[in-house]
């Protein structure tokens, strides 16, 4: 290797910045793509992961500059280092992306997901239910005299122990949005 | 200049727009206008296949031999997924091409409408990309955008899926020039990165080109570039089955095809190198072998068009993104003005090296005194048409190695193989699209009987355009390379890979009014080539070869380059009896 004298990833404006090879530490990263708002756009990019063997573990979408036909499609993926890096010079080539940002390299970011969680129970649990919903800052935003309707705004992790919470106090049903995500400053 | 017209009217504009001549199609209900503008106009050929899978590869083949992208046009639900594979095939093999496929009209879409299928939802996964056109108004936009997506960055298949009320509705025609895409593909590399690559040729000891496709796709100006930068470094080169012909197999330098039967030198060469310049391939896994013990030793630089190409298989180095042409001027500048240097005794040492690897001679086979090998029948090809002004074509197994092998490219677009998808049926219709192209050239399509057998009806297409394709049909009555695989590994269990029930190929001739010459013996067979030659029409050649003859040199799946497998003439017991293995 230093026969030659070359160092890997030392040329700033080449493809990759390769990172030294931890090829088997599975990363989680959040991608913010994107996209021309156009028909087939979604399944193109949904497309590319499931044909290759990626993993979503969540993807948001929406029309974020309706002037301009632009939406905005968070993927949270895992994976290898050279696989992560896979995945954004795949979704680069798709002809209506824009532009591929990771939001976990790229500096400090900010991931907020919205869930709703249907609680049904009665007496010392709904009491108990209600009290943790106020520690989580959750809303209540429906409620019946059997069940109550809780929405939690938070990091993936924070919904994720709510729900853990919520679960021997009569958890029924739950939704979840997925991550959006933008990088801070 | 804005035209009011029909949309079927607007496809035939934009086509003479775009400067295209000739189409391969089959009509069908669906793009019934669009047939209706073309045969009310002269400026453009269609071509009529007998089957879409056969259009496609015909445009392949127009596609390849000219460097323009080609068109094909056909019908809605079976006319296109008809299409699919040859679709596929142009995107594993980064071929441009533009496929208009009809569509029932709008109103009608997804009521399961008469030959009616989601062709943009299919062909999506087969396409660089493809629409969907509901609006007549956005018709021509969506036509030229589609030529430059095409041919912009890396080449490959494009489909427009247009309904028949969009055909036959009024909207506002606009030329190219109007055109504007946010697809802009970044064609020059990073200088820091070809600064790095130059250092690193001046010092290596153990440098090799290793060459693809994209050399190729980027034009004949990245040929004349990479020529002058093997002549003035004296590298070793060698190139993958998509890049034949960018340097001229008659070259000083040409080590032969590599990977899995590739030559000896070029995979020991590979696998010993300290430098490998990666030009426009991509480590596909019939290059690569044993990715752990590829080219353990080397530094490599990678040059691709393609973003995703680099570090996809195998960690490189030095990557440079960018078109190949762009980058091996900046490369040739750079290394000229540092001084031209090279580690000339290194580079000297090293071609001794290679030259030892040259002494196994690891093409000779044993020849046949009463039957033909198909290795004979290839050598005796290329002696008696290298001289012609000659385009190959072939299709896809063991001929199509012992062709890459035998025969020799001296320019590039010389040379049409399935490469990527390996889709047997390619070769035959991909000649009919080469010899639309280039007339009055000697066009051969190297067969072997079961892939012909395909796409045979373009028989019907060639006798109808009076197109000369020979089909040089190389006839082991089996299907070969499957053969080589379960006598090498599946205990020479022969499951199903025998062609039974073969036609007589010289009547099948002469039942579509062709000629046909059947040649089994070894004495006749320049007499019979030379025939065939001759004859100005489609000619089925039926080359009856020996019928267990092996293709060597051989990589086995998940063996490294330097674990290859010699024939029996090449390495006079050099094997060890374990493992049949050459280390």
């Amino acid at each position: 290797m230093n026969a030659l004298n070359i160092t890997k990833g030392s040329s700033s404006n080449s493809a990759y910045n390769l990172r030294s090879g931890h090829e088997d530490v599975i990363e989680r990263h959040t991608l913010a793509v994107l996209v021309a708002n156009e028909p087939g756009v979604l399944a193109r990019v949904i497309g590319l992961f499931s044909g290759r063997g990626y993993n979503i573990e969540s993807l948001t979408v929406a029309e974020v500059d309706h002037a301009g036909h632009t939406s905005r499609i968070t993927i949270v993926t895992t994976g290898t280092p050279q696989i992560i890096e896979q995945i954004k010079a795949q979704l680069g080539r798709i002809i209506p992306v824009y532009d591929v940002h990771d939001l976990t390299v790229e500096g400090p970011s900010v991931e907020r997901e919205l869930s709703l969680f249907k609680v049904s129970s009665k007496g010392e649990k709904r009491v108990e239910a209600l009290r943790l919903a106020d520690v989580f800052r959750a809303n209540v935003v429906d409620s019946t005299l059997d069940s109550f309707t809780f929405e939690v705004v938070g990091s993936p992790e924070k919904i994720d122990a709510f729900g853990e919470l919520m679960r021997p106090l009569g958890l029924s049903e739950m939704a979840r949005t997925g991550v959006a995500a933008l990088s801070r400053g | 200049m804005t035209q009011t017209m029909s949309g079927a009217k607007m496809v035939v504009q934009a086509l003479i727009d775009q400067g295209v001549d000739t189409v391969f199609g089959y009509p069908g209900g669906a793009v019934l206008p669009i047939y209706d503008e073309i045969f009310q106009q002269n400026s453009i050929r269609h071509f009529l296949v007998r089957h879409e899978q056969g259009a496609v590869h015909a445009a392949e083949g127009y596609a390849r031999s000219t460097g323009k992208p080609g068109v094909v046009l056909v019908t809605s639900g079976p006319g296109a997924t008809n299409a699919v594979t040859g679709l596929t095939d142009a995107l594993m093999d980064s071929i441009p091409i533009v496929v208009l496929t009809g569509q029932v009209p709008t109103f009608m879409i997804g009521s399961d409408a008469f030959q009616e299928a989601d062709t943009v939802g299919i062909t999506r996964p087969c396409t660089k990309h493809n629409w969907l056109v509901k609006d007549t108004n956005e018709l021509a936009a969506t036509l030229h955008t589609a030529f430059h997506v095409a041919t912009a960055g890396r080449p490959g298949p494009v489909l427009v899926d247009i309904p028949k009320d969009v055909q036959f509705a009024d909207g506002s025609y606009e030329g190219p020039a109007k055109m504007k895409s946010h697809y802009q593909p970044q064609v020059k590399g990073d200088l820091d990165a070809i600064t790095q690559l130059v250092e690193a040729m001046e010092t290596a000891k153990k440098p090799i080109f290793y060459t693809g496709g994209g050399v190729i796709n980027s034009g004949p100006v990245a040929s004349q570039l990479l020529r002058e930068l093997v002549a003035t470094t004296n590298f070793p080169i060698t190139s993958t089955l998509m890049g034949l012909g960018s340097y001229p197999a008659k070259g000083d330098n040409w080590l032969g095809m590599l990977g899995m039967h590739g030559l000896y030198e070029a995979n020991m060469a590979m696998h010993d190198c300290d430098l490998m310049i990666n030009i426009g391939a991509r480590f596909d896994d019939r290059i690569t072998g044993r990715l752990d013990a590829f080219s353990p030793d080397s530094i490599k630089a990678h040059i691709d068009i393609d973003k995703s190409s680099i570090n996809k298989v195998i960690r490189v180095d030095i990557p440079i993104v960018g078109d190949v042409a762009h980058v091996l001027e900046d490369i040739l500048k750079v290394w000229k003005a540092r001084g031209r240097k090279t580690n000339s005794e290194g580079v000297k040492e090293w071609w001794s090296e290679i030259d030892a690897w040259r002494k196994i001679r690891c093409l000779d086979y044993k020849p046949g005194t009463k039957t033909i090998k198909p290795q004979y029948a290839l050598e005796r090809l290329e002696a008696l048409t290298k001289d012609h002004d000659r385009y190959i074509t072939t299709e896809v197994g063991q001929h199509q190695m012992w062709a890459a092998q035998y025969l020799g490219f001296n320019d590039p677009n010389r040379w049409m193989t399935s490469g990527g998808l390996g889709t047997m049926g390619y070769g035959f219709p991909a000649s009919i699209g080469v010899q639309v192209a280039h007339p009055d050239s000697l066009v051969i399509n190297v067969a072997g009987e079961a892939s012909w057998l395909m796409n045979m009806q373009e028989m019907g297409t060639a006798m109808q355009y009076g197109l000369p394709v020979k089909q040089f049909i190389l006839n082991n009555e089996r299907l070969g390379m499957v053969r080589q695989w379960q006598e090498l590994l599946h205990g020479e269990r022969y499951s199903q890979s025998w062609s039974e029930s073969l036609p007589d190929f010289v009547k099948l001739a002469e039942a579509f009014g062709a000629k046909g010459i059947l040649c089994s013996d070894p004495a006749d067979l320049d007499d019979a080539i030379i025939e065939m030659l001759a004859y100005d029409g489609p000619v089925i050649f039926d080359c009856l070869v020996e019928k267990h003859e092996n293709c060597f040199p051989m990589i086995p799946s998940g063996k490294a380059h330097n674990e290859m497998l010699l024939g029996d003439f090449a390495i006079k017991g050099a094997i060890d009896a374990a493992g049949s293995v050459l280390v």
